[in-house]
């Protein structure tokens, strides 16, 4: 079975079509990344999957294993175990750090962490955030760090990134991809990635990429190729280049 | 122990007696001038720290009574407190009036956290007129806590902080809900030579209430500082929320600002918390119990938690 489908999907933003008859699947078990221009509609593609107000789906049907899912609600679709991390996630006055990431446990205001949670919030290093309201003084990094725990803590089945690697130094973004790549690795889940950077394919293995110009999908191939290509010649240059096959994933994967 | 009764066996308690609050301040005062029916005396000795709360009650048990009480408080040099007063009703009492007067003295080098909750019924009208006296070197901290449906209130404590170094900081947690009108402010006269104030306000206005929040402080020093914050979550069309700041500067040095804001709930913030799987519902509550944060009150942690529980008994409910 598809994690999952994208059938036919045009999607407006604020009355502009951004997304153009957009046809693909996501397989189980498997990290794609998207590259793509400012602009070019890949946040758009996340928050229409994810079901955020203000994407409307003009036609087109989207599937989650299975399910159809295009009218469900937001709060349905995480049930279902589809989890977003957010580039610009907003501040919650008043939310605890620490209060939001035990809901994301399903436990209590007054149950504790476990060991194994404390430690896992130690490593990134968001311990004396906790008391914090969520994301009000947080620097790039500290969201980014708050919302790759919460998406772990969550154990999605689909992990949808948004720039998961944008403004975070170095050493976090090591810390971030690593915990990414073994949750993806443990629980056998599928990610939809957007970044405009090569680091992280370092640690998280992905053998799909491809380019979202102009709400279309173009270039299917390794993630690695891409983004040495699109530093090498620039984005529209890729897509125009046609050596490689414009099939997609699908039947990419099933090859 | 009782106002009236501390009167007869302290002479010397007249002299506070009636300092801070005019009689002639408006019909309510005057009434109470007139006559009243009591209400508590606390003395804390020089030094003394009383780290659990002091509880004073007031409750109204009779129908259509006018509650009339005069309290005073002297927190002694040195000293520190936490009073936590509830003033309540007795849920057979539909209709009533409460009125009261307040003087508390905070001296040099006290510290005074005082805590009001009101929890009155649909159909009372509250007036208390409250003014505090703060010393060199004071602390006062007064936080109102309104949760529960109320007919009519109306309040602005004053405190004039005349000691050097004196502080000052008003909060309040209020939730207006069916047709409730609060009208509640809080001034703070900064005469002392790097005196401070400090007010912050969270407010949530649903079901037809109407609640009109004021802050005022009056920078009389140069080396003088305040800030004013005042937070609003209107809840639906039927209500009104108002936010009236007002700073006043008398001398060039003065610091003073203020912010505001009153609005609904951020949609983003509740679509945030749906992509973490709480529903909509679930979502408004948090943030709505987020937003009345009760750590702004400054209180020792089992009474924070203690009127976290308040406050959240009361959001849920809903």
């Amino acid at each position: 079975m598809e994690m999952l489908e994208v059938k036919d999907l045009s999607v407006k933003v604020e009355g502009k079509l951004i997304l153009k008859d957009m046809n693909f699947s996501l397989k189980e078990g498997v990290s794609h990344i998207l590259f793509g221009p400012n602009g070019s509609g890949k946040t758009t593609l996340i928050s229409t999957l994810m079901g955020l107000p203000g994407y409307e789906v003009v036609s087109g049907k989207i599937l989650f294993r299975g399910i159809d899912i295009t009218n469900k609600g937001v709060d349905e679709r995480a049930k279902l175990g589809m989890i977003v991390s957010f580039q610009n996630p907003p501040e919650i006055t008043g939310v605890k750090l620490g209060d939001l990431l035990k809901l994301c446990l399903s436990k209590g205001e007054t149950d504790e962490f476990s060991t194994e949670e404390t430690k896992r919030i130690e490593a990134f290093r968001l311990t004396s955030f906790l008391n914090r309201d969520t994301n009000v003084g947080f620097s790039g990094g500290e969201r980014k760090r708050s919302e790759i725990l919460q998406l772990i803590f969550l154990k999605p089945k689909l992990l949808l990134l948004d720039e998961p690697d944008s403004g975070v130094d170095v050493e976090s973004l090591r810390m971030i991809a690593i915990e990414i790549q073994n949750y993806i690795e443990s629980s056998g889940s599928s990610a939809l990635i957007i970044t405009h950077k090569g680091d992280i394919l370092e640690y998280v293995k992905a053998e799909y990429g491809c380019i979202l110009l102009e709400g279309q999908f173009h270039c299917f191939t390794d993630p690695m190729r891409i983004y040495d290509d699109i530093k090498r010649v620039g984005y529209e240059e890729c897509v125009a280049c046609r050596r490689r096959k414009p099939e997609g994933w699908k039947t990419e994967q099933t090859k | 122990m009782d106002t009236k009764a501390a009167l007869k066996k302290y002479s010397w308690l007249e002299e506070y007696r009636w300092k801070l609050v005019s009689k002639d301040k408006d019909e309510f005062t005057k009434k109470v001038a007139e006559d009243y029916s009591g209400g508590y005396f606390m003395h804390i000795l020089p030094g003394a720290e009383i780290s659990f709360p002091l509880q004073s009650c007031l409750m109204i048990t009779e129908k259509n009574l006018e509650q009339r009480v005069h309290n005073i408080i002297i927190a002694e040099e040195g000293s520190k407190a936490h009073i936590i007063t509830s003033c309540v009703q007795h849920s057979s009492v539909p209709k009533a009036a409460h009125l009261g007067i307040s003087e508390i003295y905070v001296k040099n080098n006290a510290m005074l956290n005082f805590t009001m909750i009101h929890q009155w019924s649909e159909d009372t009208l509250v007036r208390p007129r409250s003014a505090t006296q703060v010393d060199d070197r004071a602390t006062f901290v007064s936080n109102y806590v309104c949760m529960r449906p109320v007919r009519d209130v109306q309040m602005y404590p004053v405190a004039y902080c005349n000691g050097e170094d004196s502080r000052v900081s008003f909060n309040s947690i209020l939730y207006g809900q069916k047709n409730s009108q609060l009208d509640i402010g809080s001034k703070a006269v900064l005469s002392g030579k790097g005196s401070k104030a400090e007010m912050v306000s969270r407010a949530i206005a649903r079901e037809g209430s109407k609640m009109i929040i004021r802050g005022m402080i009056e920078g009389n020093n140069s080396e003088c500082k305040g800030h004013l914050e005042c937070r609003g979550l209107l809840m639906d069309d039927e209500s009104l929320m108002q936010s009236i700041p007002e700073l006043i500067a008398r001398k060039k040095g003065v610091e003073i600002t203020h912010e505001a804001a009153v609005g609904k709930i951020s949609e983003k913030e509740i679509t945030y918390l749906m992509t973490r799987r709480l529903s909509r519902d679930q979502a408004v509550s948090l943030i709505i119990r987020g937003f009345m944060d009760v750590s702004i009150l400054g209180l020792p942690e089992a009474l924070n938690a203690e009127i976290k529980n308040i406050v959240n008994t009361s959001a849920n409910a809903e």
